[in-house]
């Protein structure tokens, strides 16, 4: 499904991403875990296509195609989705219009016709109401006066709807009380199945109490270094990162 | 002064040619009126950026192109009635009077039955029929001092439209007064003259809506003068898509009585040089108006939009709105004045000018003017430019929405705060068509 290799990148001429090697097959669960600023955020926004990024050597390929090459519209259209640690407010925009816009944008790009009004208000109700949000929200321009944990909900919505191939969640679970991780835990299991892969960006070890990962990696320092089974979570949240950082430095 | 503009029009001399036969020349007050305006303009001249009303509009393309007054022209080419642009939602009662390159053209108007109390006829007609109904209004509400382009209207004018409604009556569909231009094979001028009456308590919804029909340059030089008497209310809509050669100078000049209403609205897209000047003087206590616009320039259009509010009376309130995209090396003009007299204590008056650049090359310049005479006044403006949100759109396309579909998305909700203002649902969705063709999504 995804299959990264030797990936370095830098922001500003700084090297942030030094060496990544990752592979996730159809299916797999994988989380990534590891200190601030070591470039988690940073390889999620690389995967969606963010500008700002220059990969300075290794590549990436999604389901075989060499993923840099694309724009962002594309790599999203053939089912790479990513929730944004930081989801992005547009004011002007309701949120129907934009989950409408993108729904029919990629069907369009499958070559399937657009769901008419009725189709689309009849999904998008059945899964709000499955991740427990008001129309309201709905109507309200994107993103624009959500709390935190709605606009990370309001994420979890996207992804439910558009359905994607490869999920990439970065930090969906900072923020959200027990019962709103419950309900973003239930979505992303909803949509797990044998041809679908997650890359699961966290700092607690609690959200994979729910989302039991196949593979947890830690990050550190621009490079992976450290890849184990559920229990590297458990591990992690009692002894920090303090080996990682020091060993690398 | 340049002696390059040879190419000039000398509209003195037209004036001097054209006054014995122009609409009303039995008229003495008339006439008087006529000769004051070309005083005026003689006074002034045409306005150059030196002066500072005309600081960043410069009306050079006026001087290189001499302007046929446009009677002197073969006749316009005939335009279909499946031509005819509108902003009136298709219908059997549609109430329209189209003026072909500044005059009545019967052919495509459709008048219809009025309700009682109101009255729609061209302006030539009027002075003919009724003079002395014009006399009180005309160039009293519009008065031409230190306006050399209104002037030149005043001196020149020859048709255009009267619009009256009686105490109380109610005028609920749209009136469209469409101005066609571009139908000459040369260069021709033309001042149309609109007069609005509105009696106490009564209410009315124009559209004043200008279309160009070709790239042949051309100038309407436009003027319209509106009384909303007590408790009335006038809608405004006016739709500037003038052909991309064309020079386009309106001014709209509002009387508000006590407790009356003024909602106006422009939608700027047409011409190659417009200027939309609205001036509303609030000169009853609790009048209150809006004065919004949107304008979408692209190449190398320049668009002007220049306000006065002039609060006079205790408790009159104003809100203005504008906001401009503009591409290429568009340039936009916001020149925004408040002013609040002398004993108009209790007013309100904000004023919000917003832009989005969508080029590096395209600019605005934006001036606002706040003075303030009085007591107790809550007064505000604000100019903003910006980029498109860069962070708005990756997330758009993260989300698989093709770049220019994004674009499209965030500039149409930029203009959602102006034109969000127009509360007549017809009118407002046909505004959002108009902007939906400008930006390749209709
Ligand atoms: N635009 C930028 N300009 C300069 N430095 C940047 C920029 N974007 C990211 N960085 C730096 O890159 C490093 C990695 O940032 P990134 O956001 O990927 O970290 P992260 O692992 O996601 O951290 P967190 O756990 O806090 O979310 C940080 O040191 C950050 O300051
Ligand atoms: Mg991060």
């Amino acid at each position: 499904m995804l299959e990264i290799t030797n990936l370095h990148a830098t922001v500003d001429g700084k090297a942030i991403l030094k060496g990544i090697d990752l592979t996730i097959q159809p299916g797999e669960m994988h989380a990534i875990m590891g200190p601030n600023g070591s470039g988690k955020s940073t390889l999620a926004y690389i995967l969606s296509g963010r500008d700002g990024y220059e990969v300075t050597e290794g590549e990436v390929r999604y389901e075989g195609r060499d993923l840099l090459v694309m724009a962002p519209e594309e790599r999203a259209a053939e089912g790479l989705f990513l929730a944004f640690q930081y989801p992005v407010e547009i004011p002007g925009v309701p949120n129907t219009t934009f989950l409408k816009e993108a729904l029919n944008a990629g069907r369009k790009h499958r070559g399937e016709g657009p769901l008419d009004a009725m189709q689309f208000l009849k999904l998008i109700r059945q899964k709000t109401q499955e991740l427990g949000m008001t129309d309201e929200m709905l109507k309200r321009a994107v993103n624009v006066g959500f709390s935190g944990g709605e606009k990370k909900r309001n994420e979890i919505l996207q992804m439910a709807v558009l359905e994607p191939k490869l999920a990439v969640l970065d930090e969906t679970d900072s923020g959200l009380d027990i019962d709103a991780l419950k309900t973003v835990a239930d979505g992303v299991n909803a949509l797990r199945g044998p041809d679908r892969s997650m890359l699961v960006i966290t700092h607690y070890q609690r959200l994979l109490n729910y989302i039991v990962p196949d593979k947890v990696h830690v990050l550190a320092q621009g490079r992976i270094a450290r890849t184990g089974g559920p229990e590297l979570a458990e591990e992690l949240e009692a002894k920090g990162y303090a080996e990682f950082t020091t060993a690398a430095a | 002064m340049l002696n390059g503009n040879s190419g000039a029009t000398d509209f003195e001399a037209v004036f001097t040619d054209r006054r014995a036969s122009l609409p009303g020349a039995d008229l003495a007050w008339l006439s008087e009126l006529r000769e004051s305006g070309i005083n005026q303009f003689r006074r002034h001249g045409l306005p150059t950026p030196r002066t500072e009303a005309w600081k960043y509009t410069n009306l050079r393309p006026l001087q290189k192109v001499a302007f046929a007054p446009s009677h002197e022209v073969s006749a316009p080419t005939v335009v279909g009635l499946d031509r005819v642009p509108s902003l009136l939602p298709s219908g059997e009662h549609v109430r329209r009077l189209v003026l072909t390159e500044g005059r009545f053209n019967p052919e495509l108007s459709s008048i219809g039955d009025l309700p009682p109390g109101v009255s729609l006829e061209p302006l030539a007609q009027a002075i003919r029929r009724d003079p002395g109904g014009l006399q009180s209004y005309l160039g009293r509400i519009a008065h031409p001092v230190g306006q050399p382009m209104l002037a030149l209207n005043t001196a020149l004018m020859e048709d255009g439209v009267v619009l009256r409604v009686g105490r109380g009556a109610v005028l609920s569909e749209p009136v469209e007064v469409l101005h066609l231009g571009g139908l000459s094979d040369h260069a021709v001028a033309y001042h149309p003259r609109l007069l609005v009456l509105l009696e106490a308590d009564s209410r009315a919804v124009l559209v004043e809506h200008f279309v160009g029909l070709s790239e042949q340059a051309y100038f309407a030089n436009a003027a319209t003068e509106i009384r909303v008497a007590e408790g009335a209310r006038l809608d405004h809509i006016k739709v500037q898509a003038e052909g991309t050669a064309a020079t386009h100078l309106a001014s709209c000049h509002v009387w508000l009585d006590r407790q009356a209403t003024f909602i106006g609205f422009s939608l700027s897209l047409g011409a190659q040089l417009s200027r939309n000047e609205v001036h509303v003087r609030l000169e009853g206590e609790g009048a209150r108006c809006r004065v919004n616009g949107a304008y979408l320039m692209r190449g190398k259009q320049h668009c002007d939009n220049t306000t006065l509010i002039e609060h006079l009376k205790p408790e009159t309130s104003c809100r203005e709105v504008f906001k401009g995209v503009l591409d290429d090396q568009s340039r936009g003009v916001f020149q925004g004045r408040i002013m609040v007299h002398r004993g108009a204590d209790k007013t309100d008056g904000h004023q919000l000018s917003k832009a989005l650049l969508l080029s590096d090359r395209a600019e605005i310049d934006a001036k606002p003017e706040l003075e303030i005479y009085a007591d107790d006044v809550k007064c505000s403006h604000g100019a903003t430019a910006g980029d498109i949100d860069e962070q708005a759109l990756f997330y758009l396309r993260a989300r698989g929405i093709p770049e220019a579909r994004a674009r499209s998305l965030l500039i149409q909700a930029f203009l959602d705060e102006a034109l969000d203002e127009v509360g007549i649902p017809a009118l407002h969705e046909a505004l959002l068509s108009r902007v939906a063709a400008w930006l390749g999504t209709g």
